[in-house]
């Protein structure tokens, strides 16, 4: 599904992803963990799109296509979600309003026509309830006001009602107490299926225990430095990262 | 003075026209005001490029034109020409004006209502000549101002309209003027007078309007006095066509408790210079000025603000707010003034502009000018673009860039929009506003 080779990757002049390799395949959830300033979110940035990063060199190939050469909305429309670490907080446009446009631009984007409106909203009633949140975010500004964490339960029922075919989870535990990650993981465990993939960006092993990974990867220095299964995110957790980067630059 | 003196030419023969018109109940003393209203304007013409008040918009593309003072009147204008502009389907008194003269086809004064008197220019000159007298020429304006002064000395038509003591209108009041396409482009000078008794209460809308290629110049008067505890909403609407001139003045007096909410929408014209003046004569006044301008093309709008806070205990807010694209250039001065007993005085003034282009011009200056001690007067003035983290968290949701801009261009000009307290007039102005911003979507997503 996902295929990124050698990425190469800038901001403002600095190097921050230096040949970084990762395979996703359908049904896969991949946790990519790492010090801070690793170039974690910099890689789910670049994969949804957002300007201001340079890629000098390397190729992401999503489905075939050439992902980098994709317009963010065309990402969106081609299934990739971007649940953002901080979520961007947007007056005068209700929240209702930005989903019915999402799910309606990505429908036609596939040839498929729109949902009727009353269909649609009790749709999106139904995965409210799901997310624990309450029907009067509808018709709230998009984020304005919210808290963190209804911020972040915001971002998976966007994520819920979307159906992306490739999710990036960016620091989604943040800032969230035990009963929203439980809630959060559920939205998350809610999505995993055969033929969806997902990769969740993350600093601690946290969220790690409510949605279990199948890969492991350590990001340091630009590079995926080592790679493996749930057991690695449990090691990290007990002795931190100097050991596996004492053992990469040896 | 060759240049001034041609300037001047076509508005003196215009009123030579006016003055022989053998008008039926014109009163003995109004010729006298219209002539030495036209003396000040002839022999002061268009304001000058450097006075301070015109820096930012002169007046020479106005001054290259001539209007005529009567239009042809071609084919009536059928009701369905004004639609998309009247107020919702209710019945509400509504007049209106096509080409400055009164049109009762296209009017609808439903029934009469117990201590409210609506009345045109002339009607009004029949019925009640002494109030009419004494407000017109204690409003001594012109002596200031050069478009006051055109407008003094052409005074003919408009609206006249009385609210007693204590009577609460129910519906909105609605004034129409419509600017049509002629042959030769004319000129109007509408006078609109307004008083509310004490705890009097209504909500007045007035909405200027162009068809399709019209290219007039209108330069309206609009004076309002405020009784003790009354309160009146004004949402002046401006969307004249894309060749217009327009000049509108509005002068409001406000008495001890009086409560203003004015709204000034500038969506359209070519050359647009909105004045908006409140004084705050007595403690307990509150006056909130909210503005939106769309400038784009080679539109040039200015707004000029001011507010004087002639007694302690008064209170003003203000938002105007701006969105600038094409080569479009617009102005905002806000001004207020707290004079020296104005103790206690409360004043916000907030200016935020949206610069949507390289080629658009935005001046922007707050005048504080406070004379008094134990004031809080705040004031702010931005100019930005539209934020990128929020363009990309829409596209990230799979929105066109095209409709991400317009949801946010839109969401900014919300925040105007949203301090109108009357629902109808609420609906009404994102009604007017999505239709000169389709893109933005703002009847659906907010």
């Amino acid at each position: 599904m996902l295929v990124i080779k050698n990425l190469h990757a800038k901001v403002e002049g600095r190097d921050i992803l230096k040949g970084l390799d990762l395979t996703v395949n359908a049904g896969e959830v991949h946790a990519i963990m790492g010090p801070n300033g690793s170039g974690k979110s910099t890689l789910a940035h670049i994969l949804a799109g957002r300007s201001g990063y340079t890629v000098t060199e390397g190729s992401v190939i999503y489905e075939g296509k050439d992902l980098l050469a994709m317009d963010p909305e065309i990402r969106a429309r081609e299934g990739v979600f971007l649940a953002f670490q901080y979520p961007v907080e947007i007056a005068g446009v209700n929240n209702v309003y930005l989903l019915k446009a999402a799910y309606n631009a990505i429908r036609k984007h596939r040839g498929e026509e729109e949902l009727d409106a009353m269909d649609f909203l009790s749709m999106v009633k139904a995965k409210m309830q799901f997310m624990e949140i309450d029907p009067s975010f509808l018709s709230r500004a998009v984020n304005e006001g919210f808290s963190g964490g209804e911020k972040k339960r915001n971002e998976i029922l966007q994520m819920l009602v979307l159906e992306p075919r490739l999710a990036l989870l960016d620091e989604t535990d943040s800032g969230l107490d035990i009963d929203a990650l439980k809630v959060v993981a559920n939205g998350i465990n809610k999505l995993r299926d055969p033929k969806r993939a997902m990769v969740m960006v993350t600093h601690y092993q946290r969220l790690l225990d409510y949605v279990e990974p199948d890969f492991v990867h350590v990001l340091a220095g630009g590079k995926v430095i080592k790679s493996g299964d749930r057991h690695l995110a449990q090691e990290l957790e007990k002795r931190g990262y100097d050991w596996v980067l004492a053992e990469a630059a040896a | 003075m060759t240049a001034m003196s041609e300037v001047i030419h076509p508005y003196a023969e215009n009123f030579k026209a006016l003055e022989s018109l053998k008008a039926g109940h014109t009163p003995a003393w109004l010729p006298g005001l219209r002539r030495d209203a036209f003396e000040h304007f002839s022999s002061h013409g268009f304001p000058a490029a450097h006075s301070e008040d015109w820096k930012y918009t002169p007046t020479r593309s106005l001054e290259k034109q001539t209007f005529t003072a009567t239009p042809e009147r071609s084919a009536a204008l059928a009701a369905s020409d004004i639609r998309t502009i009247l107020l919702g389907e209710m019945p509400t008194q509504t007049l209106v004006f096509v080409d400055g003269k009164h049109d009762p086809a296209l009017s609808h004064i439903p029934s009469a209502t117990a201590g409210l008197q609506i009345n045109t220019f002339d009607k009004a000159m029949e019925s009640d000549v002494a109030w009419l007298r004494s407000s017109l020429e204690s409003e001594s304006n012109w002596r200031a101002d050069t478009f006051t002064a055109l407008n003094t000395a052409f005074l003919q038509n408009g609206v006249v309209i009385k609210l007693n003591d204590g009577v609460r209108l129910e519906t909105p009041l609605q004034l129409i003027f419509v600017s049509t396409r002629q042959e030769q482009p004319s000129a109007c000078h509408p006078r609109i007078l307004l008083h509310l008794g004490d705890g009097a209460q209504a909500t007045l809308l007035e909405t200027w309007f162009g068809l399709e290629g019209a290219a007039n110049f209108t330069n309206s008067y609009t004076q309002i006095s405020l009784g003790e505890n009354s309160r009146l909403e004004h949402l002046h609407l401006q969307r004249e066509a894309a060749k217009e001139f327009h000049v509108s003045r509005i002068a409001v007096d406000q008495q001890r408790n009086s409560h203003y909410l004015s709204h000034t929408l500038n969506l359209g014209g070519l050359w647009v210079r909105s004045d908006l003046n409140s004084r705050l004569q007595a403690s307990g006044a509150e006056t909130i000025f909210n503005g939106l301008y769309l400038v784009d093309g080679r539109q040039h709008v200015d707004n000029h603000t001011r507010i004087d806070h002639l007694a302690p205990d008064t209170r003003s807010d203000e938002l105007y707010r701006g969105i600038i694209s094409g080569h479009g250039h617009a102005v905002f001065n806000g001004k207020v003034v707290v004079a020296k007993h104005a103790v206690k005085t409360d004043a916000a003034q907030t200016n935020n502009n949206l610069l949507l282009s390289r080629q658009g011009e935005i001046d922007t200056k707050p005048e504080l000018e406070i004379y008094a001690d134990d004031v809080k007067c705040s004031h702010g003035a931005t100019i930005g673009q539209l934020d990128e983290q929020a363009l990309f968290y829409l596209r990230s949701r799979g929105l066109g860039l095209d409709e991400a801009r317009g949801l946010l261009v839109g969401a900014f000009a919300l925040a105007v929009l949203d301090r109108i307290v009357s629902p109808d007039l609420r609906v009404f102005a994102r009604q007017q506003l999505s239709a000169v911003l389709p893109q933005s979507a703002v009847m659906e997503s907010a």
